[in-house]
């Protein structure tokens, strides 16, 4: 401690302002909001976005270490390969489990795992799943640090991998571990990206600005996922089923009268595929599917849907 | 650089213990009095760095935790708001002030239900440790400014941004006319809290029963927070019978307001105040109840505390 007072500017507040402190979208409150209205008068967009990862044996781990990553010294072979069960067992059970009431999932997809296992994509292909990019691989993360021009070749990369593996426009992404620089969005506009889900301010889309026009925010979430919950929460696989059950009913009820919801969930192949996790998930969708007026849907078709109905 | 002098002790209160104390009475027979305080927050994206804290877990800029925060203004406030209108139950805002101008929609919403405010700092990614006297005194003056002209409120009540202080912060809170803190959890009950000037008490604010604490730290289900709130309750509804207690339940519309976790917050807040031997109170009325007529007694009560080896 010592007696120098802190700098001037730590009392100043050029952003103190009505609305936000930057420009990447306007201040709005969710009930206050125009009422949106699903295809066919559905209540609720469900959204389900399991993610493909790998994390590299020698990850780094910069400047932070993504959820997931190795822990103990090199190798690491317990976490490298209880993550690569996702990719060969665990995301079998949630297309098992999606497959049964006929759900969509939108795929996020690291590009490593676009090279690695080619015939994975063909299988999620073949199921109708939308994909969207999760980066290189859960050891290149974007952050503030980066070299503009190198997130811009790892964007790019990023992109044109996923592109050529499933012959798809790929027009969602999701950063690494959620981790954005100043200009991640401005690079991802550029790069004909038209949603991000990285931001977990909302439960509806919005619109973001950025230097190459707008671009959606789609409200993938950190709580309503089983990492979270079941990893990071030490919760039980019923807690987890419970969640997912009073997180729909609480958005069914809203969208009776503030009009149609997203319900996303976000999945890890090698968390909630797990043998004794599955039936968590299971439960959960019967739970939902059970009512009137839910819309499975892909990212890119609850965009269009709201897309319309904007401006 | 000359180091500030420490205590060992905050010297802030005296040792008064729990069955040998005066007796306290709520208005209309109340067993508890009982307050729900809302942290109603503001978070900066790219604040200047506080060489005692960084404020965000990741390197600037911190998406995930800044939209996190960003989603209870847009989204979490307003479910709770309709949680807490359901309920009758008044919010005590623990206010970020810079909020009246991010977003004045929230005060007017808390405004219209005739909730109290009080300070919770300029922003939450403004720490006070490392502000001298002076620098101490424009945030708390900034906070009297802005309240009053927003809301037309005395401010009374403070509770520090991210529970950051100062040595000098009770005293400089007081001086300047402040009645109440909320920064202290040495009790159930409120009790004074010695200052160079002015009269300031603590009342029972809780972080065993913050949302933040339940859910960020201690990571517990929503439907397990509600049996903590209903354990909580049970337990002081059942000792204010000898003397009155208080209960807070301190919130963060980002958390709270999850859809997952606002049935078992609901249930919790309509079993609490269905119960008719509690008063459904703001810190300031609690504040006020104990300045007129505990305060002096408590204070002439407590046994000085020895000196340690």
């Amino acid at each position: 401690m010592s007696n120098k007072p802190l700098p001037e500017d730590y009392l100043s507040y050029p952003l103190r302002r009505y609305g936000m402190d930057h420009d990447r979208y306007d201040w709005s409150m969710l009930p206050r909001r125009k009422p949106v209205a699903w295809p066919d008068g559905a209540r609720i967009a469900l959204w389900v976005v399991p993610a493909l990862e790998w994390f590299p044996l020698n990850m780094a781990g910069q400047p932070f270490k993504p959820p997931g990553a190795m822990q103990t010294a090199y190798p690491d072979l317990r976490h490298y390969t209880l993550r690569d069960y996702g990719n060969r067992v665990g995301i079998f059970r949630i297309m098992q489990a999606l497959g049964r009431h006929a759900i969509p999932a939108t795929v996020a997809v690291n590009a490593a795992v676009a090279l690695r296992y080619p015939s994975l994509i063909e299988r999620c292909k073949a199921l109708g799943w939308e994909f969207i990019a999760n980066g290189l691989d859960m050891d290149h993360l974007h952050h503030g640090g980066l070299d503009p021009a190198e997130e811009k070749r790892w964007i790019e990369q990023s992109l044109d991998i996923l592109r050529r593996a499933t012959a798809a426009p790929v027009r969602g992404w999701l950063s690494p571990a959620k981790s954005e620089s100043f200009q991640t969005l401005d690079l991802l506009g550029q790069a004909g990206i038209d949603y991000v889900c990285d931001w977990v301010n909302d439960d509806m889309p919005y619109a973001m600005r950025t230097a190459a026009g707008p671009l959606v925010a789609m409200p993938h979430p950190i709580d309503i996922d089983d990492y979270t919950i079941l990893v990071n929460n030490h919760h039980t696989e019923d807690d987890f089923r419970d969640q997912l059950i009073d997180h729909f009913d609480v958005l069914y009820r809203e969208s009776a009268h503030e009009g149609g919801r997203v319900m996303a969930i976000s999945l890890h192949p090698w968390v909630i595929g797990q043998p004794y996790r599955i039936r968590a998930l299971e439960e959960a969708l019967a739970h939902i599917m059970r009512h009137k007026g839910v819309w499975p849907a892909t990212g890119s078709q609850i965009l269009q849907a709201w897309r319309a109905q904007q401006g | 650089m000359s180091a500030l002098p420490t205590r060992r002790d905050p010297g802030f209160y005296d040792y008064l213990p729990y069955d040998s104390r005066p007796v306290i009475r709520w208005p209309g027979g109340a067993r508890v009095a009982f307050w729900v305080a809302p942290n109603v927050e503001f978070y900066e994206l790219n604040p200047p760095r506080n060489p005692a804290r960084a404020p965000w877990a990741r390197p600037a800029p911190d998406v995930l935790n800044y939209s996190y925060r960003d989603y209870g203004n847009r989204t979490g406030f307003w479910r709770m708001l309709d949680v807490m209108k359901r309920c009758n139950m008044r919010g005590s805002v623990s206010l970020n002030v810079a909020l009246c101008e991010h977003h004045p929609e929230v005060i007017e919403a808390c405004a219209r239900e005739g909730w109290e405010f009080y300070s919770h700092g300029t922003y939450n990614t403004r720490y006070l440790m490392g502000m001298n006297e002076e620098q101490e005194r424009q945030v708390i003056q900034d906070s009297i400014d802005t309240i009053k002209k927003h809301t037309g409120q005395k401010l009374d009540g403070w509770l520090a941004p991210a529970l950051t202080y100062t040595p000098n912060t009770m005293d400089l809170v007081a001086e300047m006319g402040l009645t109440y803190v909320c920064d202290l959890f040495h009790d159930d009950q409120p009790g004074p809290v010695k200052v160079k000037k002015g009269t300031l008490t603590s009342i029972p604010y809780s972080l065993e029963m913050n949302d933040t604490i339940v859910y960020n730290v201690n990571l517990v289900s929503p439907r397990r927070y509600g049996d903590i709130l209903k354990r909580q309750f049970d337990r002081l509804y059942e000792e204010g019978e000898r003397s009155g207690t208080v209960m807070c339940i301190p919130l963060h519309p980002y958390l709270i307001g999850q859809p997952y976790r606002l049935a078992a917050f609901e249930e919790a807040l309509a079993y609490i105040t269905s119960h008719d031997k509690v008063w459904l109170a703001t810190g300031r009325e609690i504040a006020q109840h104990f300045n007129a007529h505990y305060h002096s007694a408590f204070m002439a009560a407590g046994q000085a505390v020895g000196e340690a080896p």
